[in-house]
């Protein structure tokens, strides 16, 4: 326990010595968190829109409005041709290009089937999808209309509307993006500045070759590896503490769950991801060479394979079965549980296992690494 | 510890070291008594530091065997990391802690504390000669202080054996001067010393030499005799005769 002591007592005046590392660890996860929190949306809205209308008459007028009525499309260009539409499209000027074709009000109060082109951009598949999505439900929304004044027009008074949808949005009603990604980012920034941070602060010792000073004292490898893991259990600490803060400031991210179990799943989600940071300055020589593997290894995986993105259950199976070696997709699935689902121990625990597993797994392959004799 | 003085305290016997195809150190043989300044000299390559490296425990051997203060290096290296002092050539303090903060580190991964701790760091801290510097930033001292704190901080747990791996590279002729007087003053004091050094002047100090060449011992006397039995003047003319 005295060795211990020492390593901490020297690890917390060497972190003092050095501001500037201190702030990188805390500072630039809470810059990125914001940058990325900004940057990354997944909300679809103001979908550039040109219109060609060849009908130009009230029913085609009020298609329009209430097209434009919603944040969701502003109306860029009104054409009239369909060879200006292309080269809209082309230049990317528009996403969207609606026609409305001549004969399109009369042929809906004969009731006849009226073709409505609207030709989009794919090239960003997801904002695609989202687009013919709205378009669905405006026409559907025409055809509701339509229907019903026909309908009573033959003197039906028509009492059934049908199937009618009521979505009720739990957990995220706003269908906000930065509440899902929030969480997520603060695992893929706290992965990286804990795999980071501790694999430099142990490959400095050996690039110093202090570490070989420590080497032939009697201490044992688990007083020094504690000792250099704490300090940075408190700055993370720290660090998950000012990112949930910004989260909370800049995009409305409250916590609905328990703080003493984000604190346990954070605590956990540490092990694992310093237990890593060791290992990987056990195989490494340079801090350069210990940066660059610290960075591939925790910000990539976490990116692609946590389910910070790209859901999990849209992978294909085999990789589906790497993404269980991957610390914060048990993380980061935990904590958006808490924070907006205010889920409780029951719902979380196989996540909470998972990062047990982990890292026991990585810190008993690092403490093994760490053998005193070469 | 009650033992015999002319008991050997540290002993290696065939100790050699196989790295792939490139053997570092080959069968080397020597034993080293209580108080004894016994020093390794040789070129750069030679295999000085390697030796020093097996009997620290820092590296395994290949084959042989080699007995520290008693214990073998193989089966016991905790016991011998407790009984050892290590100071090299890069003299591994930490340079951006001050003269007390590495004094303090250092006694603590040893397990010093309290009044004991206190009494080494007085202790070591006028030996070093830095006494009034506690508070200076061990990466401002000059490189002939480094090397007194460096030793100072491989004596903190008095250790009856200390191994010095090239420690006087680096320094100016009157600091290693000094530095020697140091050496001697501790030897005096009944703690064995092995030192390896590619200076031939420095090895005029040592008790015993062994003369290390591609791995091999080649010769293993004092310093006097060395001269004497190769008919040399000097060391360095003895090591040129028995390395060619």
């Amino acid at each position: 326990m005295k060795r211990f002591f020492a390593i901490l007592k020297k690890e917390f005046r060497q972190i003092r010595r050095d501001p500037l590392s201190l702030g990188l660890l805390v500072f630039v996860p809470a810059m990125l968190l914001s940058l990325y929190g900004y940057a990354l949306s997944f909300d679809v809205k103001h979908i550039r829109i040109a219109v060609l209308d060849d009908d130009q008459t009230p029913e085609s007028r009020s298609l329009q409005d209430s097209l434009f009525q919603n944040p969701y499309f502003d109306r860029i260009a009104t054409i009239t041709s369909p060879r200006e539409g292309a080269g809209l499209l082309d230049h990317g000027r528009v996403r969207a290009v609606l026609a409305i074709p001549r004969g399109y009000a009369r042929s809906l109060a004969r009731g006849e089937a009226v073709n409505l082109q609207v030709l989009v951009d794919a090239s960003d598949a997801n904002t695609a999808t989202t687009t013919i999505g709205y378009f669905d439900a405006l026409s559907d929304r025409i055809n509701r209309r339509v229907r019903f004044a026909a309908l009573t027009h033959a003197g039906v008074t028509p009492a059934l509307q049908g199937v009618v949808l009521e979505p009720r949005i739990w957990f995220n009603p706003e269908l906000s993006s930065a509440k899902f990604l929030v969480p997520g980012l603060i695992g893929l920034l706290l992965m990286l500045s804990a795999v980071v941070a501790t694999s430099l602060s142990i490959v400095r010792e050996k690039e110093r070759e202090t570490m070989e000073q420590i080497m032939v004292s009697p201490i044992r490898p688990r007083e020094l590896i504690l000792g250099k893991l704490l300090p940075y259990v408190l700055i993370c600490l720290v660090t998950m503490s000012m990112v949930l803060l910004l989260g909370y400031f800049l995009f409305g991210v409250t916590i609905r769950g328990s703080f003493l179990l984000l604190g346990l799943t954070t605590l956990l989600f540490l092990f694992a991801a310093l237990g890593m940071g060791v290992l990987i300055s056990t195989v490494t020589r340079t801090q350069q060479m210990a940066f660059q593997v610290a960075v591939l290894a925790s910000m990539l995986p976490a990116i692609i394979l946590s389910g910070f993105i790209f859901p999990i259950q849209n992978m294909p199976v085999a990789i589906q079965g790497i993404t269980y070696l991957i610390i914060p997709r048990y993380f980061v699935e935990a904590i958006r549980g808490i924070i907006l689902k205010n889920a409780s121990f029951i719902d979380i625990w196989p996540q909470l296992l998972g990062l047990l597993i982990l890292g026991l797994l990585f810190n008993l392959l690092a403490t093994g690494r760490t053998r005193k004799t070469a | 510890m009650s033992r015999d003085p002319s008991e050997p305290v540290i002993e290696t016997r065939d100790l050699s070291k196989v790295f792939g195809r490139f053997t570092a150190v080959d069968r080397v043989s020597f034993s080293i008594r209580r108080g004894e300044i016994f020093g390794f000299l040789g070129p750069n390559g030679a295999g000085k530091s390697t030796t020093i490296r097996m009997l620290c425990g820092l590296l395994s051997s290949s084959s042989g065997t080699a007995q520290v203060n008693g214990h073998d290096i193989n089966r016991e290296p905790e016991l011998i990391r407790e009984a050892i002092g290590y100071m090299s050539q890069k003299f591994s303090l930490y340079r951006d802690l001050t003269v007390a903060e590495n004094i303090a580190f250092f006694g603590g991964i040893y397990g010093l504390q309290g009044a004991r701790l206190r009494d080494r760091t007085a202790t070591v801290m006028t030996l070093a000669g830095l006494t009034g510097q506690e508070n200076h930033l061990t990466g401002t001292l000059s490189g002939a202080l480094q090397q007194r704190l460096a030793l100072g901080c491989a004596i903190l747990h008095e250790p009856p054996i200390l191994f010095l791996d090239e420690p006087t590279s680096g320094v100016d002729p009157v600091s290693r001067r000094e530095f020697w007087d140091l050496i001697r003053g501790l030897s005096a004091r009944g703690i064995t010393i092995l030192v390896t050094t590619h200076f031939m002047d420095e090895a005029e100090f040592c008790d015993r030499l062994g003369f290390i060449n591609a791995g091999r011992l080649i010769a293993l006397d004092t310093p006097a005799r060395i001269k004497t039995t190769t008919g040399s003047a000097t060391l360095e003319a003895a090591f040129i005769k028995l390395a060619t």
